[in-house]
């Protein structure tokens, strides 16, 4: 089996990025507002037109103690000219706030690449807290690459002497400064983040000053330091040719929230979203907890099994029951996903994947609860389970889960990532009158001979009743029921005849999902590189590469990972090979080899870190040697 | 529909299903669900508009003979799955039936956040001190000393008090009544006259695994002396009821407890008996505490001081933050920083 381990080797990093492509990584204490400057800094490049995939890359610990190892807090971003789709393997920049900054990060920097370094971070304190004996700065041990260091902190300081701040406010804008060298670097307009800090301090005005005094001193540094040549130049990077229209950026966890809010309203139904705080899914209760006005009621519940609970109870009284979580969370809803099954009543179950297994690495990316939402409950108990891919195909499955959910009368489950929830990529507004509606009809009179509560439609799911419906009062339960009439029925023929129904309903929903497209390459050929989920990027861009040398290699990305689309058997079987790149120990690829018997391979990636292009690059390589 | 015509009464048998039912012949349920079909008639419900929401255990299997909406659902979370419905749909009338089991030990947390949420809904907790439908384990309010298949020697653990344990959480009705009380659908009416959670006690007779634990107070010639039937405004009176009461509760000023006084020619007031107050709590949390044996079993309304249910403040709150915003989708997919890319680029 091919790891990551084994491929992975110094010599990646010299693997030429597309001469049209920067990757910058931020890095300082969890205190510097690393997130809040790669944020900034990403709109400022979305608005410069460039294309651009984010990483961030932040502790579990909230308030870490500072300048500690554990305690650095990093943004990665990749902007060009051309298509892109990972934030990028190698940084070519590397601003390092502190000693830990620069020791955690370094050794991802390309050879050559250029570090920035705040000296007035580099005290004996600091270094001692890294862990370093000698200042790396003057130890030579930094030779493979540019060094810039100078006094950011002092800088800061200076720049806002006038505002009358007190020595830890001052250095609160020291982010802004760095930003402002940024954007220098890289030829940005300065005022939307001056508008943006406008409205953040609005009720401190001289925060925003100030904060704005460092951003525009942070800019002149850049100007004044290429003059005085010290290595310091700008680089201006093409925009990247977009279709026309309205964009923003946005994360995978605002894609989920609004994709629900529309999926609801495409149902025609109110929402109800049933959620316990958990990372990292907790952004998606707290977007959803905003938005009353588009008829959702958000229900922070007192665990993870009252969270799904509640949300059938709002199902079976007609709203649309959604609830999130991530792995452990899931685990514990396991038994109510079951009594969701049996009932038929729909409800849409998100899992923002994290690293485990137990509580494991919370705000690391892992994609291996994959088993766990195809399998992981008691009985035989068929759902379909769907996986987005970015952050913007987030907020198309979030409408497909509802959709699903409802036309079919089951729980569905989304698969994101932590990688996709906290990712920020630039989205193009879809028209909303573009999306096709899904309208629910609940039975409102009895079926001709009687009220049968478990009667089938020609996709078999059954009526959903709502309680307040007068003369159609009848019982369900997590036992047992008789098909058609829902009493409890434990005869062996019920049993049988039943379980076969809700897997053949299930299995039903390939008949209205889209065939399995190429999403590179074409049918048939050498090799198929598959994947599912967040993996979206690096494939894309490792086949990308291997195409462009000649490599007989194509791209297939599965959203729906079960029901699995129908042509998908014929697909895989019309390539000689299969590489399946994944973010766990080879899920995908067992599912694959259970359901087609293809000889499905594994690349496989624990490490809480997305996968570099260079790994799937080296894995093609190797398969098509 | 037909909304125009007016609500036809009810009566007991309408609220019968064609179900057979399926509990031990001579099982305590029976006597509860005919309280609750005689109940419901009175008070005006209807069975479009009224949901049964179970977890798992004998008492469970309630919903299954009730002629409304129903949701036999999974152990102990029935008052999850209702909350869901109540804020769904607060129109609807919701039940919870549960047992001690199922309510106290795998239930527990969601016990405890239903009533100190105060969703309005009432809840039926089929006390038998024992687990029956797994055949006969202790529960977590069978006394000290119990012998069951997995406790062959006696229980070592101290039993939960649900009365104690649904005021400590903040319940703002309490009550108590036995299955075979005569007084028991009055009970039931004032649990669901009750706006906010009510909590309802019901001891409950399991004829096969605890057979007659409760006949301390229920049986006829232990019920003079065993229950204390409490009104609101009456004084604490037991004992012999047809000489107005022979024993009373009164106030122990030194010890601030409780104890039992007797009561001599109906002079209650002499013998210091207190008048209950159902919006004490501090009263009432001395009567939920009240040992059986020496005292005896407070029965009736322990406990009735409503407070705004929580489905009403949700949608209150769903109301004003909604006030005065249009849900435009369109708008929402634009919001944050957006810029344009038009023929020349991108542009804020």
């Amino acid at each position: 089996m091919a790891s990551v381990a084994q491929i992975a080797n110094p010599a990646e990093t010299s693997v030429q990025p597309a001469p049209e492509s920067v990757v910058v990584r931020f890095a300082g204490d969890s205190g510097d507002g690393m997130q809040l400057t790669g944020g900034q800094f990403t709109l400022s490049t979305a608005l410069s037109g460039n294309d651009l995939a984010t990483f961030p890359d932040f502790p579990a610990e909230i308030r870490a103690p500072q300048g500690t190892l554990f305690g650095v807090s990093a943004f990665q971003i990749n902007f060009g000219s051309s298509d892109i789709s990972t934030a990028g393997d190698a940084p070519d920049v590397l601003i390092a706030m502190n000693p830990a900054a620069l020791k955690t990060n370094v050794k991802d920097l390309k050879p050559g690449g250029l570090i920035i370094a705040d000296t007035g971070e580099f005290n004996d304190r600091n270094l001692a807290k890294a862990k370093y004996d000698v200042s790396p700065l003057e130890d030579g041990s930094l030779s493979a690459w540019r060094v810039l260091a100078f006094d950011i902190s002092q800088l800061t300081r200076d720049s806002v002497k006038e505002f009358g701040l007190g020595n830890k406010e001052a250095l609160r804008c020291k982010n802004m400064w760095t930003l402002g060298l940024a954007l220098w670097m890289f030829d940005r307009d300065r005022q939307p983040i001056i508008d943006w800090l406008r409205v953040k301090f609005a009720k401190a005005p001289e925060l925003a000053d100030a904060n704005i005094a460092a951003l525009n001193a942070g800019h002149a540094y850049g100007e004044t330091a290429e003059i005085g040549g010290h290595g310091l130049a700008q680089v201006h990077v093409a925009p990247a040719p977009q279709p026309e229209g309205l964009y923003r950026t946005i994360t995978g966890a605002d894609a989920i929230a609004y994709g629900l809010v529309a999926g609801a309203q495409l149902a025609e139904l109110p929402m109800f979203y049933g959620g316990y705080p958990i990372t990292p899914a907790s952004a998606v209760l707290h977007a959803l907890s905003k938005l009353k006005e588009y008829g959702v009621t958000t229900f922070q519940a007192e665990d993870e099994i009252a969270a799904i609970a509640s949300s059938i109870g709002a199902s079976y009284a007609g709203s649309l029951g959604v609830t999130c979580s991530s792995g452990p969370g899931i685990a514990l809803k396991g038994e109510a996903l079951g009594l969701a099954i049996m009932t038929e009543l729909p409800l849409v179950v998100v899992n923002i994947q994290r690293g485990g297994p137990s509580t494991g690495l919370p705000t690391k990316t892992e994609q291996s609860d994959l088993y766990q939402a195809v399998y992981g409950r008691n009985g035989d108990a068929p759902l379909p389970v769907i996986a987005a891919c970015s952050p913007a195909d987030a907020f198309d499955c979030a409408i497909e889960a509802c959709r699903i959910a409802t036309q079919y009368m089951t729980p569905v489950i989304l698969l994101s990532d932590g990688y996709i929830a906290n990712a920020a990529e630039p989205w193009q507004v879809p028209d909303v009158k573009s999306l096709a509606p899904f309208p629910v009809r609940f039975l409102e009179e009895a079926q001709e001979g009687g009220l049968m509560p478990y009667a089938r439609d020609n996709k078999l799911a059954r009526p959903w009743i709502k309680p307040g419906t007068p003369g159609l009062m009848h019982r369900i339960g997590g036992i047992e029921k008789s098909a058609g009439t829902g009493h409890i029925d434990y005869s062996p023929a019920n049993h049988q005849a039943m379980t076969e129904l809700r897997r053949n309903k299930v299995l039903g929903i390939a008949e209205s999902i889209p065939d399995q497209q190429v999403s590179q390459g074409q049918t048939g050929g050498k090799l198929a590189v598959v994947g599912w989920g967040s993996t979206f990027g690096p494939i894309h861009q490792a086949v990308r590469r291997a195409r462009a040398k000649g490599q007989d290699v194509s791209h297939i990305h599965i959203r729906h990972i079960w029901p699995l689309p129908k042509n998908l058997g014929d697909l895989l079987k019309s390539y000689d090979k299969v590489l399946v790149p994944e973010m766990n120990t080879g899920q995908l690829k067992t599912l694959l080899r259970d359901q087609y018997l293809v000889d499905a391979r594994p690349l496989n990636k624990v490490s809480g870190q997305p996968f570099r292009i260079a790994e799937i690059e080296a894995a093609i390589e190797e398969q098509l040697g | 529909m037909n909304d125009m015509t007016p609500p036809q009464k009810t009566l007991p048998k309408d609220w019968e299903t064609d179900q057979e039912v399926r509990w031990c012949p001579g099982c305590g349920d029976y006597a509860i669900l005919k309280a609750v079909q005689r109940t419901l008639p009175e008070i005006g419900a209807r069975p479009e508009k009224t949901v049964f929401v179970s977890g798992i255990g004998c008492s469970s299997r309630f919903p299954y003979y009730v002629e409304s909406f129903g949701f036999h659902t999974i152990h102990g979370r029935a008052p999850a799955v209702a909350t869901g419905v109540k804020l769904a749909n607060p129109d609807l009338d919701v039940w919870i039936i549960t047992g001690d089991g199922d309510a106290l030990s795998i239930g527990g947390n969601h016990t405890m956040h239903v009533l100190r949420r105060n969703l309005d809904c009432q809840i039926l907790l089929f006390n038998n001190e024992i687990y029956g439908l797994t055949k006969g384990q202790y529960s977590p309010t069978s006394r000290e000393g119990t012998r069951s298949p997995s406790t062959p020697y006696g229980s070592v653990d101290h039993p939960a008090k649900p009365a104690a344990f649904a005021l400590g959480a903040g319940a703002r009705f309490v009550a108590r009544g036995y299955d075979v009380a005569k007084q028991l659908p009055d009970v039931l009416k004032a649990a669901y006259a009750h706006k906010g959670a009510a909590f309802v006690e019901i001891f409950q007779n399991c004829i096969v695994y605890n057979k007659d634990v409760f006949a301390g107070f229920t049986e006829k010639q232990h019920a003079a002396d065993g229950q204390l039937w409490l009104e609101n405004g009456k004084p604490m009176l037991f004992g012999d009821m047809k000489k107005g009461g022979t024993r009373g509760i009164a106030l122990d000023r030194d010890k601030l407890c409780l104890k039992v006084v007797d009561v001599v020619d109906g002079d209650w007031q002499a013998a210091g008996v207190i008048v209950h107050d159902v919006t004490n709590r501090s009263v009432a949390h001395m009567l939920v505490e009240m040992p059986f044996g020496p005292f005896p079993m407070a029965l009736g309304i322990l406990y009735d001081d409503p407070k705004p249910s929580f489905e009403q403040a949700v949608i209150a709150q769903n109301e004003q933050a909604a006030s005065g915003k249009t849900p435009d989708l369109q708008k929402l997919l634009s919001s944050g920083q957006t810029w344009t890319v038009g023929a020349s680029g991108p542009q804020l």
